[in-house]
């Protein structure tokens, strides 16, 4: 395996995540949801994930753990802000400061631990064809999975009658309840695929892409999900695409830092600039969506409100 | 039987002041479960968490200092929220605010000329203010997500001091740790030998200040009525935009002053890591203080408490420090699930029998 390939792989590893969280969040939001929990549902993910496959020795076991530790996490906010009408903005940030919190009492007996990386599919023959075998045949199965998920996504929304349901529940949930949909129900659901998604995102970072277990160690990647939903326009495709460009430049700085030594000077800057950059690219590219005139890359029309049905 | 939301005709009174004790009711029924699951006896570990801080006057002393950067930036922070505008990177703020004033006062090492601490303080609270412009200026400016941006800053400004802490302002006599020299010019105490620095009483201050400007002043009504009825603000001829940056300065002012009070005060110096989470706490202190500046200054206690507690509980009962996070965010839901009862009544009706 050559360098060029090694990194293109290393790009796939960190983008995974931001792919999974990503379009379980885009989901939620379609759905007139807006769960800033991410980053908490994820972090839970990490942990329940690592520290199960660890006791059972079980990486299937433990991604499935995760997923159900991330719904489990979104139904507390699931009924805050849609049982109970609670302020969305500021029941996602709760989500999150507990589960920052959470994962540190309950990870506290694994740190240190290591277990070996979930394997990579190899399917002999292919895998080995220069450059596109590695990178094409030679991941694991989670990224496999999160492109069929986004594509599943896509068909959901815009080929299924369900999906129509839903973009139509975020758009305006008065008159879809006046049509007779289940509002809440509809949303529930779609809060607790976000969680499943957010759960499995945090599994990969700690069975797949660095497999051990550390206080902490989402470091913000949740809350870039949620910038990806944005600068997806509340798109799938788009959301990939972007969600592979933000996992390039959150890989990049390392990369970078490792070659730092052969780099021209206009490039050697110090590396806490290099660290920062994909919280600074977030922002501009924020900036760049949010300043465009396209209509269509705007938020569902109901994303935030809350809504209680009168009966 | 089915619990349903019902509008109550208006805001109930009695709930406002009653929805806060609750959510604090439960939260030490909530720790009281978490300890026992911890295996420690109930009882024992609320009085460790919850009561022995507030036994002896060091201590006593130590949630003021505590509670202060909590109430200087929850009283900000509430000014954004009552406008309805999402300022969740006062940890940021408050960072740069910390930098800049950490690093004037590296400027006047070896001279102590009077003014000296009058300007660390301005010139953290204008670092603050920046900071806190940014998001506010690309809202009005590009109507981005002051969410998201806000946070981002947060992690940008963790590098920021990052880098000149560990690069230019590293002190060569600290044995290559990440510090800068002790300051020459600190805030002064409150009294000899008191761990309490003047800022305590800018938080005091700034409480009252922020209780005229709310309810006495044309600006305050301004902000509440374009959070509250931003439509009824256009009429009225009040423009948003200049609110917001209004709001977003404000708070990133107090954030940077409580930042470099913090630095010149009680550390008096920068170190790495210097992030302390205030930010976010803050955040749960407007909320429990109902947005309300008093009642911001008496949540600033009781999560100052928090601190203190999840240290105790950590160095005598071996829980670890992430207790402080789970506490706090059960009480964030819980005010959250409380303050709902301010608008609605709830109302359990049996269920129907079911129409096929």
């Amino acid at each position: 395996m050559n360098f060029t390939e090694a990194v293109i792989l290393t790009i796939i590893a960190s983008s995974t995540p931001f792919v999974l969280a990503g379009i379980g969040e885009l989901v939620a939001e379609r759905s007139g949801v807006l769960n800033l929990g991410v980053e908490g549902m994820m972090i839970m993910g990490t942990i329940t994930g690592f520290a199960t496959a660890y006791v059972t020795d079980s990486a299937t076991l433990g991604f499935i753990a995760a997923i159900a530790a991330g719904m489990v996490f979104s139904s507390l906010f699931a009924f805050m802000t849609l049982g109970l009408a609670a302020n969305q903005v500021a029941s996602g940030l709760a989500l999150t400061i507990l589960g920052l919190g959470l994962s540190d009492l309950v990870g506290t007996g694994f740190v240190g631990l290591n277990r070996s990386k979930i394997p990579s599919l190899d399917i002999p023959g292919l895998t080995d064809l220069p450059m596109v075998g590695p990178i094409l045949f030679g991941q694991d199965a989670l990224v496999y999975l999160s492109i069929a998920l986004v594509a599943a996504v896509w068909w959901f929304l815009y080929r299924s009658r369900g999906g129509l349901i839903l973009r139509a529940v975020g758009e305006s949930h008065v008159s879809a309840h006046a049509l007779g949909y289940p509002v809440r129900l509809i949303r529930f659901g779609a809060v607790l695929f976000g969680g499943g998604c957010a759960g499995l995102a945090g599994a990969y970072l700690s069975l797949a892409d660095t497999p051990f277990w550390g206080t902490g160690m989402t470091a913000g990647r949740g809350w870039i999900a949620l910038a990806l939903v944005v600068f997806a326009s509340w798109r799938p495709w788009r959301l990939l695409l972007g969600a592979y460009f933000f996992g390039a430049i959150w890989i990049g700085n390392l990369h970078i830092q490792a070659l730092s030594g052969s780099l021209p000077r206009w490039l050697v800057w110090p590396p806490q600039f290099w660290t920062a950059l994909p919280y600074l690219a977030t922002v501009i590219v924020l900036v760049m969506i949010s300043s465009g005139k396209d209509r269509s890359g705007a938020a569902p029309a109901s994303l935030g409100t809350p809504f209680v049905p009168d009966r | 039987m089915r619990i349903e939301l019902e509008k109550r005709a208006e805001r109930s009174r009695l709930m406002a002041l009653v929805s806060p004790l609750i959510a604090i009711l439960l939260t030490v029924v909530s720790a009281a479960v978490i300890f026992s699951l911890y295996g420690k006896a109930p009882g024992d570990a609320l009085y460790v968490y919850f009561v022995k801080p507030l036994t002896s006057l060091r201590t006593a002393q130590e949630l003021v200092v505590r509670a202060t950067p909590l109430v200087l930036m929850g009283v900000g922070l509430s000014l954004c929220y009552v406008s309805n505008n999402w300022n969740i990177g006062a940890e940021g703020q408050y960072i740069i605010g910390a930098t800049v004033g950490g690093g004037i006062a590296l400027l006047f090492q070896g001279q102590t000329p009077f003014y000296a601490v009058p300007l660390i303080m301005v010139g953290g609270m204008v670092g603050g203010a920046l900071w806190g412009l940014i998001p506010g200026l690309l809202k009005t400016r590009f109507n981005t997500n002051e969410i998201l941006t806000s946070l981002m800053l947060v992690y940008i400004a963790e590098r920021i001091i990052d880098y000149f802490v560990r690069g230019p302002w590293r002190d060569p006599a600290g044995l290559n740790f990440p510090l800068t020299a002790n300051f020459d010019n600190t805030l002064p105490t409150l009294f000899r030998r008191s761990p309490i620095h003047l800022d305590s009483i800018f938080a005091v201050l700034v409480v009252i200040a922020a209780a005229i400007l709310l309810w006495r002043s044309l600006k305050g009504f301004e902000i509440r009525v374009l959070g509250e009825a931003p439509r009824a603000g256009l009429f009225a001829g009040f423009s948003p935009q200049r609110t917001t940056l209004v709001v977003f300065a404000v708070s990133g002012a107090l954030a940077g002053l409580a930042g470099v009070s913090v630095a010149d005060g009680t550390m008096g110096m920068l170190q790495i890591p210097f992030a302390s989470g205030y930010g976010f706490t803050a955040i749960i202190v407007a909320f429990l203080g109902r947005l309300n500046p008093v009642g911001i200054l008496l949540a600033g206690l009781l999560l100052a408490l928090s601190y203190l507690g999840g240290e105790a509980a950590q160095i005598s009962l071996k829980v670890p420090i992430g207790i402080t996070s789970v506490i706090q965010g059960l009480l964030l839901f819980y005010v959250l699930a409380c303050d709902t009862l301010i608008l609605y009544r709830l109302r359990v009706t049996r269920s129907e029998a079911k129409v096929v």
